[in-house]
């Protein structure tokens, strides 16, 4: 390997790069805009849930129930309704995600020490949405029975649960999403940035150009990947600072730790490119194969977003070779739970790993010769 | 348009179409890349949970607290991936991210329970997942309380709670999803199909040879983007009957009804493909705008994170993001099976966002090719 057609090849790339000042300002406006709209218009949280009232008990109790729910904050009560047979139209309609039905004998039962019924009607077309929004409801319902029991005969509640929940309290999306972000974004930008540099140069005819002169693959494929490591941690930067400034992102961990574990899993993910690009030669395909083998995977099989252990277990086996999830796991333990290094320790050999394997792969496929 | 435009319009389908079969790989990637994704969407999106990894601090070795552990579970939703009697273990369970649950039962919990004296547990959620961690403390509380009821000497709870599911019983977030990816699909391959396409021709000069042979600026224009218009409905074709099929979402709907509400789709999909191809002078860059417009337009569709959780006015936005009011039409012929009559809107929508995208990107192209 020599060092000074090592380079050069850089030299050239970075030229080429900055005559592209549209992809380069690309490859800065992708991020920014995912951190701002994950951080400003989509979360996980549910609120404002839109929720019917059929109240048919109209007691003091029934009132105090819907007075709980009122007050947690989660839902939003429309008109209530009186007949059961509004609930099919409502739903249909969308007008309400929630139909909670309260029956006659609600408050007599309570009173006498029965136990008392209600029913949650939701709409499940959503199921994510659902899933959580009967998470509330259930946590409400428990408390006001609880608290029912309390006020009874029955003096001591027979168990007490004390959740608590550590490394983001508040249990708010945005402390999960923004560290999971920079992992997907990182995927992404290395991906989109390598996977077109050598189908470009064998469409446009200069890698006969690469042939005729005496670097070797290695010098080729390191030369290329030299910029896009700095544009990459660039982007890195740029997020965490966006992540903790803008969106209050807690950070507990070390930065060195996370720019060290950042390079090489940039490393990785550029050399993935690069042998993307090398497979495909053709650019229309190599982008149909970045977006199936980087972005999808980053997005959806990660744990970014949707927990892994809830996946059939062919998919599970398949997230053990998504380099993403275990960056994943870099990202949130250095923000969320300031871990260091002697608990990322695998996750930190996976990172140098991923980035050899990376780097063999763009080498090893990666040929001059003209076929 | 007389019969010279219809031929010439048919000769550049078939030069678009040589050019996707000389490349073989290039149409199986077309072909199974929405398959893919369809795939991994289908499986992989849920925010219900299920064996979720738990730890267990068990101080008070009980057959009651033996009891109680195994009631999380047989719920299916826990499951226990390691047990130890000192809680640092549970610590650092929860910091590798081993486990995102943990329970401890302190030592005298089967005799406070007994006695009647409130016993006590802690549940401790990692809340880095913040969705799972809301759903894990709804269940374990759930858990906890009846566990204890039943324990109690058969003491009555004093509300039950019962709940029922309309639409979708199981709340399988599949049917909601995979008639979705529809949706996406359709959109990535015009954004990425008709701008590379474009701006390759571009990029090689091939595209000056075009201009100058007699074809107008209209059929250059229908002639590079019927080809990914067809490409588009026969990925739709392909989608649907896997969604079908494979994973039997049920489809209570007109199949007409969906045909024509995709074609208004394709209108948009194919205008912002155009689009981006005149702005973009090379694929790179073609490339990251169409991610860059895919991106924003999925993310603000109602696909994944339902748009009565945003706030206001990014709400008003989606107003003009076709994909939203494609996502209702799809999801109200699949789930709901309504028609025309509550969907009008929607396609009305469609209809025009379709033509003013289309139309305006054409006028560009007209300037930027000729």
């Amino acid at each position: 390997m020599n060092f000074w057609r090592l380079w050069a090849i850089a030299r050239k790339e970075v030229i080429q790069l900055r005559r592209d000042t549209r992809s380069l300002v690309l490859a800065f406006l992708l991020p920014l805009l995912l951190l701002l709209l994950f951080g400003y218009a989509i979360s996980f949280d549910v609120r404002n849930v839109r929720t019917a009232l059929l109240d048919q008990d109209n007691s003091a109790q029934s009132r105090q129930l819907i007075d709980a729910f009122r007050a947690s904050g989660y839902f939003e009560f429309s008109t209530p309704i009186a007949r059961t047979s509004d609930i099919g139209s409502l739903l249909d309609h969308g007008k309400a995600q929630l139909v909670l039905v309260i029956p006659p004998d609600f408050g007599r039962k309570l009173g006498s020490g029965q136990t008392a019924q209600v029913q949650a009607v939701v709409d499940g077309s959503d199921a994510n949405s659902a899933t959580i929004v009967l998470a509330y409801t259930r946590a409400i319902a428990q408390t006001y029975s609880l608290k029912a029991q309390l006020d009874g005969r029955i003096v001591q509640r027979p168990i007490t649960a004390e959740s608590r929940v550590w490394y983001n309290e508040e249990l708010t999306s945005r402390n999960m999403i923004v560290p999971g972000l920079i992992a997907v974004i990182m995927m992404i930008v290395a991906a989109m940035l390598t996977s077109l540099t050598i189908a470009r140069e064998w469409e446009r005819g200069t890698m006969e150009q690469l042939a005729a002169t005496p670097v070797t693959r290695a010098e080729v494929v390191l030369g290329k990947l030299l910029p896009y490591i700095a544009i990459g941690l660039a982007d890195v930067v740029m997020c965490v600072v966006l992540g903790v400034w803008l969106f209050g992102v807690p950070f507990h961990g070390s930065v060195w730790l996370l720019m060290a574990l950042s390079t090489s899993f940039l490393i990785g993910a550029l050399g993935l490119g690069i042998f993307i690009s090398a497979v495909a030669r053709s650019q229309l395909l190599a982008t149909q194969m970045a977006m199936i083998l980087t972005f999808l995977p980053a997005f959806l099989l990660s744990g970014f977003m949707y927990a892994i252990d809830v996946m059939p277990k062919a998919l599970q086996l398949l997230t053990y070779l998504v380099p993403a999830r275990y960056f994943l796991v870099v990202t949130r333990g250095i923000f969320l739970k300031g871990v260091g290094a002697d608990v990322l320790r695998v996750q930190g050999l996976l990172m140098i790993g991923f980035a050899v394997i990376g780097l063999a792969l763009a080498i090893f496929v990666f040929r001059k010769e003209i076929r | 348009m007389g019969r010279d435009s219809v031929q010439r319009i048919w000769e550049i389908l078939r030069k678009e179409f040589l050019q996707i079969a000389r490349d073989p790989r290039l149409a199986r990637v077309i072909f199974i890349a929405p398959v893919i994704q369809l795939v991994i969407f289908g499986y992989a999106v849920s925010t219900d949970i299920r064996n979720t990894p738990t730890f267990v601090v068990d101080q008070d070795r009980t057959q009651v607290s033996r009891e109680l552990v195994e009631a999380f579970t047989a719920s299916g939703f826990f499951s226990v991936v390691g047990r130890s009697s000192r809680p640092a273990d549970l610590v650092s369970a929860l910091e590798h991210g081993d486990a995102i649950v943990g329970i401890t039962v302190p030592v005298g919990f089967a005799a406070a329970l007994a006695g009647g004296s409130g016993a006590r547990l802690q549940v401790l959620v990692d809340g880095s997942n913040s969705n799972t961690a809301t759903v894990a403390l709804g269940y374990a509380e759930r858990i906890v309380q009846s566990f204890g009821a039943q324990r109690a000497g058969g003491m009555a709870l004093a509300l039950d709670l019962s709940e029922r599911a309309w639409f979708n019983p199981d709340l399988k977030s599949r049917d909601y999803n995979v008639p979705a990816v529809m949706g996406a699909i359709i959109l990535l391959v015009c954004l990425l199909l008709t701008s590379l396409a474009v701006v390759r021709e571009r990029e090689i000069g091939t595209l000056e040879q075009l201009m100058v042979t007699p074809l107008s600026a209209f059929e250059l224009i229908a002639g590079k983007t019927i080809p990914f218009a067809l490409i588009g409905l026969a990925d739709l074709l392909v989608v649907a009957a896997v969604a079908l099929l494979w994973f039997k979402v049920p489809f209570v709907g007109n199949f007409f009804t969906l045909l024509v509400a995709s074609v208004l789709y394709l209108l948009s999909g194919l205008g912002l493909g155009l689009l981006i191809s005149t702005i973009s002078r090379t694929q790179q860059e073609a490339f990251m705008a169409s991610f860059l417009v895919f991106m924003p337009t999925i993310l603000l569709s109602g696909f994944m994170f339902p748009v009565s959780s945003m706030p206001e006015v990014f709400q008003w936005l989606t107003l003009l993001n076709p994909t939203r009011h494609y996502l209702e039409i799809v999801r109200g012929i699949f789930l709901k099976g309504v028609g025309f009559q509550a969907l009008w809107m929607q396609f009305v929508a469609l209809a025009v966002l379709g033509s003013l995208l289309l139309g305006f990107a054409g006028g560009r192209f007209k300037k930027t090719a000729v």
